[in-house]
C-alpha cells in the first residue's frame, strides 16, 4: 500500500499552494514548447523534396540535442543569473552544470529555495527556457534545407547557442541591455525612479512577451545571412520545388499552434487572467493571419492553397509572440490580419532578390517578428502610439528591433563564414541533386515502390 | 504477334480499362510515366513564384494481341481515351518477336 509522507517541515500555505498551481502550469507549457520542435520538422520536413526529408529532421533533431546538453552545461548561466557582464550576457560559470541553482536533498536533487515562497522551483525555469532554445535554434533549419552538411550544423549549433542566442536571451529577457534593467540602453535614455525598495523603475520598458524578438527576429536574420553566405540549391528558381508531403505541412502548422499555447500563455509565468488572455490573443491574431494571408493569396494566384492557410497561420503565431499580453482583442486582429498579408507577400521577395531562403523561414519569422516587436509600439495597452502615449515605446521597440538585427546578423555571418572556410556546409552537386538523405545519412524516407526495395 | 503500347490521360484509365476488357483481351500491364508532347512548358504559379512545368503525368498501357486483332484494340484504346484535348496522349504499334508464358513455359500466339 502506498502512503503519503509529508516531510517533517512541509506544510500547505497560501503561497505554497500558488507556487505548485503556477509550476504545475509551467512544466506543462515547458512541454507544450518541446513539442514545437518537432512540429516545426514536420512543418518543414513536409514543405522540402521526398529525397530530403530525413535530413531536415536530422537538423531538428540536431538543434534540439545538441541544445539539450549544452543548457544545463552553460547555455541557462549565459542567460540568466545574477552576474549580468555588460549588460550583453551572464556570467557562465554561475550556473555551471546548475551548481548554484541546485541541490542534493536525501539523495535527490531539487532546486534551491529562492527568497518568495509564492514562486516556483527555478529548476522549472531552466526547463521552460531550454525549450525556447531549443526552437529558436529549429527554426533556422528551414531556410538551409536540402544541401547543408550534418556536421557542420551541429558545430554550428553550438556556437549558435552560445553566442547568439543566449546572450540576446540575456539582454532582453535576463537583465541586459535591451531589459528594464538600470544599465539598459532605454533606462540610459528614457530614465527612471528608483522605489522604496531601492528598485529601478524604468520610465520606458522594451516589450517581448514570448520571443518575437529572442526567437523570431534572431532566427530570422540568422537565417538570411547564413543563405546569404552559403549559396543557393542547384536549380533554385528554374525548378519547381514544391512541398512533398502538405499533409504533414498542415500538421506540422497545427501542433505549432497547439505547443504556442505554451510558448505564450507560458510566458505569463503563470496559470493566470493573463495567461488565459495570452491565450486567446494568441488564437485570434492566428485565425487573422491566416484568413489575411489566404484571402492574399486567393486575390494574387487563384487559389486558397493549403499551403497558404499553414504559413498564414505560423505567420500570425510569430507576429503576436512580442504582443500577446499587451494588445486588445481588435488589435490582435489587426495585428494578425497585417501579418498575414505582408507575410504571404514578403515570401516572393527571395526570388526577386535571389537569396534561397528554402522554406521561407525570412519571409515569416523575421517579417511576422519585426511586424509584431513594432507593432506593440502602436497598440500596446497604455503605452502605445494609437492610446495616446506618445512615440517612446515604439522607440524603444525600435531600439531592440536593430540591436538584435546587429548582434544575430554580424555574430551569425562571424559563425557561418568561419564554418564555411574551415570544414564547409555544401554537399556536392551530385549528391544535392541525388538526394541529400541518400548522401548525409544513407537512408531513404519513403520506400513505396516493389524495386526501390531491392536497393537497401 | 504485336506489342500495342498507349500513353494515355490517368483519368480515363478506367473506362479504357473497361472497353478493352469487352474488346476480349485477356490482359494489360499499367505503368505510371510523366511525359511530354504539345502540352510541354506549361507555366504554372505557386507561392508567387511561376515556375514551368515540362513532364505531365500519364498512364501507359501495354497490350500483347495477335496480328489480326491489332488494328481493333489500336481503334478500342484511341476511341475510349479520347477526350478532345491537348495531351490525349498517342498509341503505337510494334512487333514482338517471342512471347512466353512463365508459369507453362509455352512460347508464341498460344502464350497471349
Amino acid at each position: 500500500m502506498n502512503s503519503i509522507i509529508l516531510a517533517v517541515s512541509q506544510t500547505i500555505t497560501a503561497d505554497s499552494a500558488l507556487a505548485a498551481a503556477n509550476g504545475a502550469w509551467m512544466l506543462v507549457a515547458a512541454s507544450f514548447v518541446f513539442l514545437m520542435t518537432p512540429a516545426v520538422a514536420l512543418f518543414y520536413g513536409g514543405m522540402c523534396r521526398s529525397k530530403s526529408i530525413l535530413n531536415m529532421f536530422m537538423l531538428c533533431t540536431g538543434a534540439m540535442i545538441v541544445v539539450a546538453v549544452l543548457w544545463p552545461l552553460w547555455g541557462y548561466s549565459l542567460a540568466y543569473g545574477t552576474s549580468d557582464i555588460a549588460g550583453i550576457f551572464n556570467s557562465p560559470f554561475e550556473n555551471f552544470l546548475l551548481s548554484s541553482l541546485i541541490k542534493s536533498e536525501n539523495g535527490v536533487w531539487t532546486a534551491i529555495a529562492g527568497e518568495d515562497p509564492s514562486a516556483y522551483a527555478s529548476t522549472i525555469d531552466v526547463a521552460f527556457q531550454v525549450t525556447f532554445a531549443m526552437i529558436t535554434v529549429a527554426l533556422i533549419c528551414g531556410a538551409i534545407a536540402e544541401r547543408v552538411k550534418i556536421s557542420t550544423w551541429l558545430i554550428f549549433v553550438g556556437f549558435w547557442l552560445t553566442i547568439v542566442y543566449c546572450p540576446l536571451a540575456h539582454m532582453v529577457w535576463g537583465g541586459g541591455i535591451l531589459s528594464d534593467a538600470q544599465n539598459s540602453i532605454t533606462s540610459l535614455i528614457f530614465g527612471g525612479t528608483t522605489d522604496s525598495n531601492g528598485e529601478w523603475i524604468a520610465n520606458v520598458v522594451p516589450h517581448d512577451f514570448a520571443g518575437g524578438t529572442v526567437v523570431h527576429l534572431n532566427a530570422g536574420i540568422a537565417a538570411l545571412v547564413t543563405v546569404l553566405l552559403i549559396g543557393q540549391r542547384k536549380g533554385f528558381g528554374k525548378e519547381p520545388m514544391r512541398p512533398h508531403n502538405l499533409p504533414f505541412v498542415m500538421i506540422g502548422a497545427f501542433l505549432l499552434w497547439f505547443g504556442w499555447f505554451g510558448f505564450n500563455a507560458g510566458s505569463a509565468f503563470a496559470a493566470d487572467g493573463v495567461a488565459g488572455y495570452a491565450w486567446i490573443s494568441t488564437t485570434a491574431a492566428t485565425g487573422a493571419a491566416a484568413l489575411g494571408w489566404l484571402i492574399t493569396e486567393r486575390i494574387r494566384d487563384q487559389k486558397f492553397t493549403s499551403l497558404g492557410a499553414a504559413s498564414g497561420i505560423v505567420a500570425g503565431l510569430v507576429a503576436i509572440t512580442p504582443a500577446a499580453d499587451v494588445v486588445s482583442p481588435g488589435f490582435a486582429l489587426v495585428l494578425g490580419a497585417i501579418a498575414g498579408v505582408v507575410c504571404c507577400l514578403a515570401v516572393g521577395l527571395k526570388y526577386k532578390f535571389g537569396y534561397d531562403d528554402s522554406l521561407d523561414v525570412v519571409g515569416v519569422h523575421f517579417v511576422g517578428g519585426l511586424i509584431g516587436t513594432v507593432l506593440v509600439g502602436f497598440f500596446a495597452a497604455d503605452t502605445g502610439l494609437v492610446y495616446g502615449a506618445g512615440p517612446n515605446q515604439l522607440f524603444a521597440q525600435l531600439i531592440v528591433v536593430i540591436v538584435a538585427v546587429l548582434y544575430s546578423g554580424i555574430l551569425t555571418t562571424i559563425i557561418v563564414f568561419f564554418l564555411n572556410k574551415t570544414i564547409g556546409w555544401r554537399i556536392t552537386e551530385d549528391e544535392e541533386v541525388s538526394g541529400i538523405d541518400y548522401a548525409n545519412h544513407g537512408e531513404t524516407a519513403y520506400e513505396f515502390s516493389a524495386t526501390t526495395v531491392l536497393d537497401r | 504477334m504485336k506489342l500495342i503500347t498507349a500513353i494515355i490521360q490517368p483519368h480515363r484509365l478506367e473506362v479504357v480499362k473497361n472497353e478493352l476488357q469487352n474488346a476480349g483481351i485477356s490482359g494489360m500491364t499499367i505503368t505510371d510515366v510523366k511525359g511530354y508532347g504539345r502540352q510541354k512548358g506549361h507555366k504554372e504559379v505557386y507561392r508567387g513564384a511561376q515556375y514551368v512545368v515540362d513532364f505531365i503525368p500519364k498512364i501507359k498501357i501495354e497490350v500483347v494481341c495477335d496480328d489480326i486483332n491489332a488494328p481493333q484494340i489500336t481503334d478500342v484504346i484511341v476511341q475510349s481515351a479520347h477526350t478532345g484535348k491537348i495531351g490525349d496522349g498517342k498509341v503505337w504499334v510494334t512487333t514482338v518477336n517471342d512471347l512466353v508464358r512463365v508459369r507453362t513455359g509455352e512460347h508464341g500466339a498460344i502464350a497471349i
